[in-house]
């Protein structure tokens, strides 16, 4: 090979800094870029003690009443994808941030936001779908809002869901409340719904097709608190997947947590299209999975409750909580070394090669 | 899962491990060239498990890191020309030019659409026949034939309205432009798999050669990445100048035959200018004449685009060089974090830093 490179490497900085004066899509990920937008901008000018809560929803006393309360905004694209549309992304997703503090889904309201174009027939399938799964929670949609806004696509709906539920775990289930020793729990296979997203999206198809998770997290959580599990944290491990969930509950609880990687289940077909694609699926979002913590005496009892309510999943003790060793989240992974899982940081992107 | 779990076993991975600690009896520099690879090794904490005298050094396998910013700021004034879609892995979209990203002209309103692979690009250009469509050819070996497949495509499809804008890097004149210089610390190579599974690995054997530098093929997984460096560390040990293949279930030493004719029927080499680096000759690849009607170059005028490079105190090409570790970059997560990126290497999902933020060595170095 011909060698016409003497010169000694002369290697300067490649770029400069990235400002970031305007909101990328990254801020709305769920990972560092969100956190610091939630910490500069909203915090210092909503701060009250109920933001501290650090919740899913926030623990209101009403006279004595405890309710949850919450809200989420739904911009799916495509609207429809396997397993799933918005609409059953909105009511899933308000039923399990209540539950998730502790409460009983009552109530939702739903603002709709449609772009010019949108077909009717559409709107009726998703609104259709909203009222299926809100009676299979259990919940009623009992205010509302509709407004129309001139769109590029023609196809475009957001939906922004409010939703109050009574507090049936007293002191009920917060990051606050987790404990060296807890073991965590997760209540199925992760990644399914990033991925069947994802497909839809980018028509990436896979065979069979990879289906999304998404569920009603209510009748589940609820049994827990019917059959007297001491349940110290509930988290659904929705955008950011189940790493992000994670992180940041040890952050909050100031405790680390261990997890070990061969217990977390994750289905072949998952595993598979992540490693083709180079995703982590530790980061994929899911929309029926939670993880839970829990004292270690009532670990197999919650297990075996959770299978029994659905024999198809496969829930699993994926960790335990310890003092705080300076790296929130700690990953024994399958070759049996022990690394940090962190927060994820910007975008998961596909490798280029 | 087959073709995953048996290269991420606990016992064969250890087994190696301990291999490697018996043989070596010195510092060795092994510099892994593929940024998948640094990730790999970074997220399985293999460079945790390793005997202190394995120092994995990081090389300039990202290519993204290695784009140059006359190409970016071509790219940015591409999709901000009216009726265009600029088409792109998505990696590429938050690396700044000059001036400014495709994120933040995308935000701006221009069309810049992420693809996950070349013939997407002949897709949107089909659906879109009255617009001008795009694709920033970015990669090494690896990419280079759907990147062929994509041009070959639009040729017979009659598509007048599809373009490459070319930035093809290849790795064996990157590694000869490493060894020659005079203050190289590189003792050997774990030569990137993907690319050897197209290329093959003969045109390594006379770069091993003179350079007295042992060159080993080396896959991806836990297990083929312990392979590569015992292979790597008998091989120095040893004092043996050779190529070795550690990753024979994908790699052939001829590589893909197909795939490289149809490279070459598409492609040809040119000097190519890596970012951080400069001009590094017959290191890129450019579109043939019979195909210049799908260079962008020809299609849209670049020639303002001179893409200055910043001066700061990232030390981004030390570390593409494998001179200095992420960690030791006064700016590594502190000034510099994947949001607010200072070079390239802490942007990309292939690139050294953001490898080592992502796995934080960075609260390791802390302890």
């Amino acid at each position: 090979m011909d060698n016409n490179f003497k010169q000694p490497l002369s290697w300067g900085c490649p770029i400069d800094r990235v400002e970031y004066g305007k909101i990328v899509l990254a801020h709305g990920g769920g990972g560092t870029l969100m956190h610091q937008l939630i910490k500069h901008v909203f915090e210092p000018a909503f701060a009250n003690p109920f933001l501290q809560q650090h919740h899913d929803s926030t623990i209101l006393d009403m006279d004595g009443i405890h309710l949850a309360f919450t809200t989420d905004s739904f911009v799916v694209k495509p609207l429809f994808f396997p397993g799933g549309n918005i609409g059953k992304l909105a009511i899933c997703g308000t039923v399990n941030d209540l539950a998730m503090a502790g409460a009983c889904p009552m109530y939702i309201s739903v603002g709709f936001i449609l772009e010019e174009g949108l077909d009717i027939r559409t709107l009726q399938k998703i609104v259709d779908t909203m009222k299926y799964e809100g009676d299979c929670a259990g919940v009623s949609i009992v205010t509302g809002d509709t407004k129309v806004i001139e769109g590029k696509s023609g196809d475009g709906m957001y939906i922004n869901t409010s939703g109050i539920g009574i507090v049936r775990q007293e002191p009920p289930p917060s990051p606050f409340q987790i404990q060296p020793g807890d073991h965590i729990l997760i209540n199925g296979d992760i990644g399914r719904h990033g991925l069947a997203v994802l497909s839809a999206r980018e028509e990436i198809h896979f065979e069979p097709p990879l289906e999304s998770d998404c569920a009603s997290l209510g009748t589940i959580i609820l049994a827990m608190f019917e059959n007297n599990i001491p349940v110290h944290c509930l988290r659904d491990c929705t955008r950011g997947g189940l790493a992000s969930a994670l992180n940041e509950l040890a952050q909050d609880s100031q405790l680390t947590f261990i997890i070990d990687e061969n217990q977390v289940p994750i289905r072949d077909d998952v595993r598979g299209a992540c490693e083709i694609l180079g995703l982590n699926p530790f980061y994929v979002a899911n929309e029926g999975r939670f993880i839970a913590f829990i004292p270690q005496e009532f670990v197999s009892e919650t297990l075996q409750l959770w299978k029994d309510l659905e024999p198809e999943s496969i829930p699993k003790d994926i960790g335990v909580v310890v003092d705080n060793r300076n790296t929130p989240v700690i990953l024994k992974n399958t070759i049996g070394i022990e690394v940090s899982l962190p927060m994820l940081s910007g975008e998961q992107l596909p490798r280029i090669c | 899962m087959k073709y995953i779990d048996e290269y991420r076993n606990p016992a064969i991975t250890q087994q190696i491990i301990n291999e490697i600690k018996h043989t070596v009896t010195r510092t060795w520099n092994i510099m892994e060239i593929c940024g998948g690879q640094t990730h790999a090794i970074l997220r399985f904490g293999i460079d945790l498990a390793l005997s202190p005298e394995i120092n994995l050094i990081h090389g300039p396998g990202c290519p993204v890191c290695v784009t140059s910013v006359q190409k970016i700021d071509q790219a940015i004034y591409i999709a901000q020309q009216p009726n265009t879609i600029l088409c792109s892995f998505g990696d590429m979209l938050r690396v700044p030019g000059s001036q400014t990203s495709l994120l933040s002209v995308r935000g701006r309103g221009c069309s810049v659409q992420t693809v996950y692979s070349p013939l997407d690009t002949i897709r949107i250009a089909v659906q879109n026949p009255n617009k001008e469509v795009v694709f920033f050819a970015v990669g090494f070996e690896t990419t280079a034939p759907a990147n062929a497949m994509a041009v070959k495509k639009a040729k017979e499809l009659s598509l007048k309205n599809v373009s490459l804008l070319c930035a093809q890097v290849l790795v064996p004149p990157a590694m000869v432009a490493l060894l020659s210089d005079p203050y190289c610390q590189i003792h050997g190579f774990l030569s990137a798999g993907h690319v050897c599974t197209v290329m093959g690995y003969h045109e390594y054997e006379p770069i091993a050669e003179t350079y007295k530098t042992p060159i080993v093929v080396t896959g991806f997984e836990p297990v083929d990445l312990l392979l590569g460096i015992k292979k790597c560390v008998q091989l120095l040990e040893q004092g043996k100048y050779e190529v070795q293949n550690a990753y024979p279930r994908a790699v052939k030493r001829e590589g893909n035959i197909p795939a490289q004719r149809l490279i070459h029927e598409v492609f040809q080499p040119c000097d190519q200018h890596w970012r951080g680096l400069g001009v590094i000759p017959n290191s890129g690849l450019k579109l043939r004449p019979e195909y210049a009607e799908y260079d962008a170059e020809t299609k849209f005028d670049l020639s303002k685009n001179e893409g200055l490079e910043h001066v700061s105190i990232c030390i981004a090409g030390e570390i593409l060089q494998g001179k200095k570790k992420p960690i030791e970059c006064p700016a590594f997560a502190k000034q510099c974090t994947p949001e607010n990126p200072l070079g390239a290497p802490m942007v990309s999902n292939e690139g050294a830093c953001s490898a080592y933020y992502q796995y934080t060595r960075h609260n390791n170095a802390q302890q």
